[in-house]
């Protein structure tokens, strides 16, 4: 039945992810797997650190595929993102030739037939050599297929959206000159997005929007654990208790999972075996990333450790 | 299958999640990856392709819960298992096993919806329920008032009818029987009341909420009721979003058209001049600079606390604001608009200058000797007030300066304009150095009248 092989499928992704050592849920299972079903990209959005580029590089990893990168920023435009030419080639070529044209030339008595036979050659200088690719375009000409990361998108101007659009959904992009370049095989395309200005509906619809909040209990010292082999089962779930202790109060930035494992790292460095107020207080400031929040913090880590040890009793 | 998912995607749109026909063609695609047989990867699919954001897909996820819930079955639990204890019970002393053996046929004779309910087969009465309600297509259900009525359509495309004859012959050859088809024709009806609710709450919200807020934009500000006032801020963030979009990207939109030959030259200097990158001319564009007095005695401060929202909440397309309010004096109040909730900066502004008699004449001079210089040639200076001065100087000399220092000059209204100029008001006086006077009572108003100051930058 379809209906079997999806669910085997989802699990086959979600163990192949894990292969590569990025622990995913169902839900982010499901939209890999769906994306790759119904060749759609996947816009991921979520708070910093959660792991959005994470989730590409694991992917490439686990298909064997390259990954290309497109880091958005504000200006980000075609030529960079797209293609350019190569202007000084150009240029060096048109000094090269210029005998040849001469030659070429020659034979014509008149301006007018000189510039018929230079239409015969064609537009020999716009043609495939001179084209710079840049990521976009590198993507679609990947014969064995990639993942396009698109990092960050929320970065780049509303205008840079709507030349993505092209991309998304045909896989294929015009260049004047040129004509229109397909993709060989369609790439998968990752977006990311730090929900730092609201994206246009235009290059929603073409995505499977992904969310991906903090992580539950259970499956952050999953992912704990493959990050960090080191640590002891007692300290991985006491330190996991505590952040989401954390998490539940009002603070500037909330540590992500990113925080939590550089945490452990710090932790196993330290070589704690379990948690207690001093180790806490004197590596807040790998978890908090403001004066405030540590400040804020710091009246609370004595209970909080309380109640990540008894919530480990019972769990 | 696939009308089921089409009756869900109306009642995602009821729950105000955009499904463009696109986003639908992939759900169906997506849904036909993963098939049904796995409640909780449908779930996940469907919210992956239709929904579009976080808000979103909470609220697609509880129409998704809703959506597959199956309304109760016609006999609840207790009811069925009594009346099975009953019937194991009674068969003896009763007419013997009237239903089972010695009277056969009757049952035969019934139509298909009492044997149905007879024989107590829930799936059977859920599926029929059902497909009844498609029939009667439920899915067009829009108002509470029409629920009696898709009741009781329901109930006839079920076969209520023959129901009815079966159980009047029934009541004078086998009472036993027509009692016991009786009470499952209440558990039945009660079922139905309950798959209407259900559609209701999936299908009828978007138009039951458009009609609201259609009364809602129209209704006068000043006196709209306590309880709708909170209502009437979400109104008020939406028309604030919608404002946004509409002029936050054209202001982007720099002209092109012209070649700047100096910067093109210098651009390709490196070239010899010999022009492979060409340069364009831009032209700036300003974003509004809006100055607001807003008048906050009595009848008139309900107006400006709206006001007030909707300019604050536009700070995407507004460069700078800066917000004053008065009744007699008049202070500055862009700080604590800022900085507070609207409720509590509403009730700082009130504590502070509230409540007094308005004096247009003395506000204007406090407004004239500190803040003056704020006016720039940029700026578009918006008065919200009935410009009722209870016979006191109007000093419309300093609204004469005012105009002439600023770009515009708009004086909002909440009175009608058949009010103006009786009694005390000083509109006709004012009104000369405006350049424009509108009436602003209703949201709609309000949003227009903003919507045309934005525009005039673009």
């Amino acid at each position: 039945m379809a209906d079997q092989k999806a669910s085997t499928s989802i699990e086959a992704v979600q163990s192949g992810l894990a292969a590569q050592g990025y622990i995913a849920s169902r839900q982010i299972a499901t939209a890999v797997y769906l994306s790759q079903q119904i060749e759609k990209p996947i816009l991921v959005e979520g708070p910093a650190g959660v792991g959005k580029t994470e989730l590409a590089k694991a992917i490439a990893a686990w298909r064997g595929m390259k990954m290309i990168r497109l880091q958005c920023y504000e200006g980000l435009d075609e030529a960079k993102a797209l293609y350019e030419w190569k202007y000084a080639k150009q240029l060096l070529y048109t000094q090269i030739l210029k005998d040849k044209l001469g030659e070429v030339l020659g034979g014509a008595q008149t301006l007018h037939a000189a510039l018929n036979q230079l239409h015969d050659f064609g537009d020999v200088f716009f043609s495939k050599e001179f084209v710079e690719p840049r990521p976009l375009l590198q993507a679609l000409e990947q014969p064995g297929g990639c993942v396009l990361l698109i990092d960050e998108i929320d970065k780049s101007d509303a205008e840079f959206e709507s030349l993505l659009l092209e991309i998304l959904s045909d896989f294929q992009v015009t260049i004047p000159e040129l004509g229109t370049v397909s993709a060989i095989t369609p790439p998968t395309v990752i977006l990311t997005s730090n929900s730092e200005r609201d994206l246009g509906d235009a290059l929603k619809r073409r995505c499977l929007h992904l969310h991906i909040g903090f992580p539950e209990q259970r499956l952050e010292e999953r992912i704990v654990e493959s990050r960090v082999p080191g640590i002891s089962q007692t300290l991985r779930r006491q330190m996991v208790g505590f952040i989401h202790e954390i998490r539940s109060l009002d603070l500037k930035k909330l540590p992500s999972v990113s925080e939590t494992i550089d945490w452990a790292r710090v932790l196993v460095l330290l070589q704690a075996s379990e948690l207690d107020t001093d180790i806490v207080k004197d590596t807040l400031n790998v978890l908090l990333k403001y004066e405030a929040d540590i400040e804020a913090a710091s009246p609370q880590v004595t209970t909080f450790i309380a109640k990540a040890a008894r919530s480990n009793v019972f769990g | 299958m696939r009308e089921n998912l089409h009756r869900f995607f109306r009642a995602a749109r009821g729950v105000g999640v955009h499904v463009s026909p696109a986003e639908s063609i992939d759900a169906m695609r997506a849904v036909k990856q993963v098939g049904f047989s796995d409640r909780a990867i449908l779930r996940d699919s469907l919210l992956l392709t239709l929904a579009k954001s976080q808000d979103e897909k909470l609220a697609l996820g509880d129409c998704f819960d809703l959506f597959f819930s199956q309304p109760e079955p016609p006999q609840d639990q207790p009811e069925a298992s009594s009346e099975n204890a009953s019937q194991d019970a009674d068969p003896p002393p009763s007419s013997a096993a009237a239903a089972e053996t010695g009277e056969g046929q009757p049952p035969q004779e019934l139509g298909p919806l009492a044997q149905m309910l007879l024989s107590q087969d829930r799936n059977a009465i859920a599926a029929a329920i059902a497909s009844a309600s498609g029939a009667a297509s439920l899915s067009d259900i829009r108002y509470s008032t029409q629920r009696g009525i898709f009741s009781s359509r329901i109930l006839d495309a079920m076969g209520l009818q023959r129901l009815r004859d079966d159980l009047d012959q029934l009541t004078a050859t086998n009472p036993a029987l027509a009692e016991r088809l009786r009470a499952a024709l209440d558990a039945l009806r009660e079922a139905v009341r309950d798959t209407v609710s259900q559609g209701l709450a999936l299908y009828a919200r978007e138009e039951a909420e458009n009609l609201r807020n259609e009364i809602l934009r129209n209704a006068p500000l000043a006196r709209i009721e306590r309880r709708q006032v909170a209502e009437m801020r979400a109104l008020i963030r939406q028309i604030a979003r919608r404002l946004r979009e509409r002029y936050s990207k054209p202001r982007k939109r720099q002209r092109r058209g012209h070649l700047d030959v100096r910067r093109t030259l210098r651009r390709n200097a490196a070239w010899g001049g010999v022009p492979f990158l060409t340069a364009w001319k831009r032209k700036h564009r300003d974003r509004p600079k809006i100055v607001a007095l807003c008048d906050v005695s009595g009848s008139v401060a309900q107006v400006s606390d709206f006001f007030l929202l909707l300019i604050h909440s536009l700070h995407e397309v507004v460069d700078d604001v800066r917000s004053f309010a008065f009744s007699s004096h008049l202070i500055e109040v862009s700080e604590i608009l800022e900085k507070n909730s609207p409720e509590e900066a509403m009730a700082e502004i009130m504590s502070k200058v509230g409540f007094g008699s308005s004096d247009y004449g003395s506000s204007l001079v406090d407004f004239e000797k500190e803040f003056m210089s704020t006016l720039t040639p940029q700026t578009t200076v918006i008065v919200l007030g009935d410009a009722r001065s209870n016979n006191l100087d109007p000093r419309a000399d300093i609204l004469r300066r005012i105009s002439e220092r600023s770009k515009r000059l708009v004086w909002l209204n909440p009175e009608g304009r058949l009010a103006w100029g009786f009694g005390d008001s000083e509109m006709p006086r004012y009104a000369t150095f405006c350049t424009v006077v509108r009436q602003c009572a209703t949201a709609q108003q309000l949003e227009r009248a903003v919507s045309d100051i934005v525009a005039t930058y673009q």
